[in-house]
């Protein structure tokens, strides 16, 4: 859906913030641009909605040479959540939710219904939040007010440049969890920028790692896990790769029938948890094994061994 | 901020300057010089406040649009800055003389003379203002797909209004200390008492004309604010700015 092709970015003092960059978002998912500070995340973002124009090299949208688009209109299509929330101080929370369904020329029923249904979703009633302004929120929930303006318009493409930084761990990972419950939900591809491995592993269908300028990787969780390019991307993943494989890994996907056979009376897993809660479930109990449910349902089980991926092949996998 | 101009110093300093002589004991003489010429005393007040807003407006008219303009073309704001510090270089009255053979004697030569004198403190204003919109704002604004001239209007102007306005009321404080200059050129004015009333020493007559203006000062600055009130500023923040 928006493609990249050997895109070089240098700015007017001299600054190549990429060099000759490649890839593919594909429609209908997350891909996560991570890297250190100052690697281009930021600079390959804006190229896509021509807040700069690359200096070589071509961004397609929907295979489209995005400097063929009337630049306008390709920003209001664009959901766009700015590193620095930039909400708009002087409008109230309704207001800049309501900014680009007004661009667009919505009709003010509509953007009534749109704002209240966003502010909704995002925890922030309208009747409470709606007339207060930006000043007035806590940080995480300027973020929300954030992502709630760019999905205002339903565009079908979202930029999202760090759209949970700077906030506290907790905030931080309920916003993650909020939005890939919304994102499930919404037929949108996501362009998601973070310097967190952690961040990208969760919330990425693909993660494209960077270095200084240049694209290193470009690959799903998995298998960025499984196979690092190199030393810098296994650097970059740091010492706990094991435990980060776990934490992408749904239980769903390690777990075995059971034959019947007797499970320890232990609190259950979902099979939508992922498999670090599993094992630390199992460090828990040491009872060896955990039973898996669904609503109440007993599914399957799973053992440590299957954790490391080392399980009786004789056994019957689901 | 923008410093005050010698001009402005002349009111306070001269009820200063009076007050050994008595500015307290004046007051009362004063009120009833003022009471006993009534219709006289509306006639100067009325051509002070006209002096006043017709420049201050003016200038809002020319300033606003400039410093806008400085913004928008990079390169020519040097230019736009130049002019509006060499106008306010220029002493008020040599502008005024400057005037004196293409307008004549009377109103027009007087406001011209203020109208000058009171655009810089809008255009720098205004030119701040603007500039100190945060760098995230805008770009939010522009990756919403707003246009430059959306953002000015819908983000940019919103923002600075505080600012502009700080500069409209520094700059009408200004201009009620100036204009009782206008009397040289037969502007008329409160200055017509004050300065016929050191001449004639009569200190009655001079403060009837000095006290009013400080009044008006305030009267207006508060005005100001209202208005800025009224187009949804946030009063308080430019107060921050004019006492700063
Ligand atoms: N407008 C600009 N002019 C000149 N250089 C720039 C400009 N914007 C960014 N750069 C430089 O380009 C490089 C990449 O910047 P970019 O903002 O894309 O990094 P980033 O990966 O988003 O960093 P961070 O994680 O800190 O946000 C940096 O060296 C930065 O200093
Ligand atoms: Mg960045």
């Amino acid at each position: 859906m928006i493609e990249f092709d050997n895109v070089t970015k240098q700015y007017d003092d001299g600054t190549v913030a990429i060099e000759d960059i490649s890839f593919e978002v594909e429609e209908g998912t997350t891909t996560v641009l991570v890297g250190p500070s100052g690697c281009g995340k930021t600079t390959t973002m804006k190229l896509v909605n021509r807040l700069i124009e690359p200096t070589e090299g071509t961004v397609y949208f929907e295979g489209t040479d995005i400097e063929q688009k009337d630049e306008i209109e390709l920003r209001r299509d664009v959901g766009y959540v700015i590193q620095e929330i930039g909400l708009f101080d002087h409008m109230t929370v309704r207001e800049n939710v309501a900014t680009v369904p007004k661009l667009k020329g919505w009709d003010d029923d509509r953007i009534r219904e749109r704002v209240r249904e966003l502010l909704e979703l995002m925890d922030l009633p309208v009747e409470e939040y709606g007339d207060q302004h930006p000043t007035e929120l806590s940080g995480g929930q300027r973020q929300r007010v954030g992502v709630a303006r760019a999905l205002a318009a339903d565009p079908d493409v979202m930029l999202m440049d760090e759209p949970f930084g700077a906030l506290d761990p907790i905030t931080r990972a309920e916003l993650q969890d909020e939005f890939l419950d919304i994102q499930a939900e919404l037929d949108v591809t996501i362009l998601f920028v973070t310097h967190s491995v952690e961040e990208a592993l969760k919330m990425g269908d693909r993660i494209a790692i960077f270095d200084v300028g240049e694209l290193v990787q470009y690959d799903t969780p998995q298998n960025v896990l499984e196979n690092p390019k190199n030393d810098f991307v296994r650097d970059f993943i740091g010492q706990d790769r094991e435990l980060k494989k776990l934490q992408v890994t749904p239980v769903r996907k390690v777990m075995y029938e059971t034959n019947g056979e007797r499970l320890p009376d232990v609190d259950p897993v979902a099979p939508s948890d992922t498999a670090q809660i599993a094992l630390s479930r199992l460090l828990e109990t040491d009872a060896g094994r955990l039973p898996v449910a669904r609503d109440g349902e007993v599914v399957g089980v799973v053992e440590e061994a299957d954790l490391r991926g080392t399980s009786d092949p004789t056994r019957g996998s689901i | 901020m923008v410093s005050a101009p010698p001009e402005l110093a002349l009111v306070p300093l001269l009820e200063i300057a009076l007050a050994p002589l008595g500015i307290f004991e004046e007051l009362p003489g004063a009120y009833d010089f003022i009471t006993s010429n009534w219709s006289q005393f509306l006639h100067h007040l009325w051509t002070h406040i006209k002096l006043v807003l017709v420049s201050e407006l003016l200038a809002i008219l020319v300033a606003v649009p400039l410093g806008i303009a400085a913004t928008r073309f990079p390169r020519a704001k040097p230019t736009i800055k130049g002019f509006g510090n060499t106008a306010q270089t220029i002493p008020t009255l040599a502008i005024i003389f400057l005037m004196l053979p293409v307008t004549g004697i009377g109103f027009v030569t007087a406001v011209a003379g203020l109208f000058v004198y009171a655009l810089l403190p809008i255009l720098t204003n205004t030119i701040a203002g603007i500039e100190d919109v945060e760098d995230g704002v805008v770009e939010a604004a522009r990756g919403m797909g707003m246009t430059d001239t959306e953002v000015l209007r819908k983000i940019e102007l919103p923002k600075a209004i505080p600012v502009i306005f700080a500069g409209i009321r520094t700059s009408s404080v200004i201009g009620v200390g100036t204009a009782y200059l206008a009397f040289f050129v037969g502007g008329g004015g409160l200055g017509t008492w004050v300065l016929q009333g050191i001449k004639l020493y009569n200190m009655e007559m001079a403060i009837a004309g000095a006290v009013p203006g400080a009044l008006l000062a305030i009267t207006l600055d508060s005005g100001f604010a209202l208005l800025e009130r009224y187009l949804g500023g946030d009063a308080q923040q430019s107060d921050d700015l004019v006492s700063a």
